[in-house]
């Protein structure tokens, strides 16, 4: 049964072997080089990664592409940095129980909605209030938007090119919504200041380590999903799609239903994303949630491989270390050199690092296999010596 | 006076598509670099501003004519070695060209940072285009809004001509429509692809040189014009260039007249989802090309 289902999962070794390389490297390699600090970061990254795996579902499967799905992404963070949000409010107006305070503030409520003078909490903000609610909203809101969006754009044959520029205009409009409605989203800053989830302090040095292994385990959870869905016979479809639509068409399929289904499962996916940002990160900004850091997202997928999985979270993990520490010390170069990946893996390697892997990563396993084989190498070396201990 | 706002919109966003509309209309590639071809005119104009005033002040009231066509040409080159350098291996594959040419847009923007600097720059304007001009005593128009208005309504004109008048502009949609048989009665097609990319960043280059008149340049200039564009030009009907008017003209009007009513940011969130309801309903734009497919 196990390993009929770990069959289906992983048609050969290869992908068995890089999954467990990744997993091996997500839960052992980083936590042991890093400090509470780096790993914080990482879990960053590795939240950034969510969403380039939800790419690779719709774009490098499905042949959608979506430029916004940082706004996705972004829906599942200000889902959760909302209940923190609340829980940071009610715990503020527990210390500070004076009267005076009361006076001057509603109890419980978000510091920017008073800065806003909103003296009741907003209706929008009723089901953060529980847990569970809130974890339900974060899943089902981005889903569902991407539901309906889908629907309304797939079943009018709005195609590829289209569609990139309509989920970006989309991504923008949702951009200028978080800024401009103050009271309810805490505007151009953002939900700031998340200090507890459930009573446990997040921005300690435990809790990072903790939620740094929460966030690499989802992810792999998330991949072992998507591989799932991608093995079945949904994932076919969906290949056979994004090679040839109109023959899938005149098969007796609804092309359609299966497009949607593949961006509402990356928008579903990239949520869980930004939702570990906002716990790993503690706060929220609708600078995250533009169309800058949407094609980020696609580049992260590009670069690490559009129809790897495994890929994808390389590449989140490359750009984004090279951001930071390149940026640091030479923020003139970075651009340059962040242009040159564009335009390489889209050029060169448009099958980016996984494809690279592919083509020439049974020549260089073979290569080491040849010369680290010691006897192997020792008669290249010096024949007459394997041939003294031979004689003795 | 708000009907002249928007007009003024009108032509920013008509100039800026009309480029647009002959490289992701007619040959359907994504050119997310438009904004920077548009960030190259207008450094031109400042840089030949400066140098006039430096050295040759005497013509400080003709330069700005011959500042036009040096962005032109600017802008020309610059899109012919993007062309020859990129674009023309991804012909094929048309999501491609969005994220290379993101990819040369990242480069230019820091090109121009690294040459010009990160604060903003302005050209010195002639004193022809300064003032404004009151036909009667309550209206008050201002002379560069008219200019750039003369300018986008002769630039799609000359748009107009070049496509549906030329033999050049025959090449071209003969290219669009079928690049095989155009390649086998004797159109170089290689050599029109070539021409026309570079033909829609010299006319980005244009209206950067224009937009000196409206307001000052910085290495980001283009990027924020980006987006608005492609949703004129695909509102418009890609590839229709009467679609491409009329979808500036109801976007820039429509998003002016609800400034009157609403905030700047709230009219704009409006206008956006109209539009991309609208594309909803008619996903080929405004006006679309009868093709058989």
């Amino acid at each position: 049964m196990f390993k009929q289902s770990i069959k289906k999962l992983f048609p050969d070794r290869a992908h068995q072997l890089s999954f467990l390389i990744l997993a091996v490297v997500l839960l052992v390699g980083i936590p042991l080089f890093c400090d509470s600090f780096r790993l914080n970061m990482a879990a960053k990254y590795l939240s950034l990664a969510f969403a380039a795996v939800g790419l690779v579902i719709c774009w490098g499967y499905g042949g959608i592409l979506s430029l916004g799905q940082a706004a996705f992404w972004g829906i599942g963070g200000y889902c959760m940095a909302a209940f923190l949000k609340l829980e940071a409010a009610r715990n503020i107006a527990m210390e500070q129980g004076s009267d005076q305070i009361k006076a001057l503030t509603t109890v419980g409520l978000p510091d920017f909605m008073d800065w806003n003078q909103i003296t009741e909490l907003p209706r929008l903000w009723y089901p953060f209030k529980s847990f569970p609610l809130t974890m339900i909203c974060l899943l089902v809101v981005p889903g569902l938007i991407a539901y309906l969006l889908g629907n309304a754009i797939f079943k009018r044959r709005v195609n590829g090119v289209y569609f990139a520029i309509i989920t970006q205009a989309l991504c923008w409009l949702m951009e200028i919504l978080f800024v401009t409605s103050q009271g309810l989203t805490g505007g151009i800053n953002g939900i700031t200041d998340l200090r507890t989830c459930l009573g446990w302090d997040i921005q300690s040095d435990s809790a990072h380590n903790i939620l740094y292994f929460l966030t690499a385990l989802l992810l792999l959870g998330s991949i072992l999903l998507s591989k799932r869905v991608l093995h079945s016979k949904m994932g076919k479809i969906l290949v056979a799609i994004r090679d040839m639509e109109d023959r899938v068409r005149f098969s007796g399929y609804d092309v359609s239903n299966f497009k949607v289904f593949a961006f509402a499962f990356a928008a579903v996916i990239s949520a869980i994303g930004g939702a570990l940002f906002s716990l790993n990160v503690g706060f929220m900004s609708p600078k995250l949630v533009t169309i800058e850091p949407s094609i980020y997202m696609v580049i992260f997928c590009a670069l690490g491989g559009r129809r790897s999985l495994i890929g994808a979270v390389y590449g989140t993990l490359i750009v984004c270390l090279g951001r930071t520490f390149l940026s640091e010390k030479f923020p003139e170069l970075w651009m340059f050199i962040m242009g040159g990946i564009f335009i390489l893996t889209t050029v060169v390697c448009s099958d980016g690092l996984a494809g690279l892997v592919e083509q020439y990563g049974s020549r260089l396993w073979n290569f080491i296999k040849k010369y680290t084989r010691i006897d192997v190498l020792l008669a290249k070396i010096s024949p007459r010596l394997t041939l003294s201990k031979e004689q003795s | 006076m708000q009907g002249f706002a928007g007009l003024s919109q009108f032509s920013v966003f008509l100039l800026m598509a009309l480029g647009l509309a002959i490289i992701f209309g007619q040959m359907k590639v994504i050119n997310m670099a438009h904004g920077e071809f548009l960030t190259a005119g207008a450094y031109t104009t400042v840089v030949i501003s400066d140098l006039v005033t430096k050295y040759c002040p005497s013509l400080l009231p003709y330069y700005f004519i011959f500042a036009i066509i040096m962005a032109f040409v600017v802008a020309f080159l610059l899109g012919y070695l993007v062309e020859f350098m990129l674009v023309r291996h991804l012909y094929h594959r048309a999501l491609d060209t969005l994220l290379a040419t993101w990819g040369v847009s990242m480069i230019m923007q820091q090109g121009f940072r690294f040459i010009f600097g990160g604060r903003e720059d302005s050209a010195i304007l002639p004193e022809w285009l300064m003032g404004s001009w009151s036909p009667t005593d309550t209206i008050d128009i201002p002379l560069n809004g008219l200019f750039l208005l003369g300018t986008s309504i002769v630039m799609t004109l000359l748009v107009a001509f070049l496509m549906h008048r030329s033999r050049w502009g025959l090449n071209v949609r003969a290219t669009v429509q079928n690049r095989e048989m155009a390649n086998a009665v004797g159109i170089n097609t290689k050599k029109v692809d070539r021409v026309t990319f570079a033909l829609g960043c010299g006319i980005a280059g244009i209206a950067g040189a224009v937009f000196t008149t409206i307001g000052s340049v910085s290495p980001a200039a283009g990027s924020l014009y980006i987006v608005d564009t492609f949703i004129v030009v695909v509102f418009g009907g890609a590839g229709s260039l009467l679609g491409t008017v009329l979808a500036a003209f109801s976007i820039a009007q429509s998003q002016s007249i609800l400034e009157f009513f609403l905030s700047g940011v709230l009219a704009k969130v409006w206008v956006l989802a109209i539009v991309v309801g609208i594309l909803m309903i008619k996903p080929q734009g405004l006006i679309a090309n009868r093709v058989r497919k």
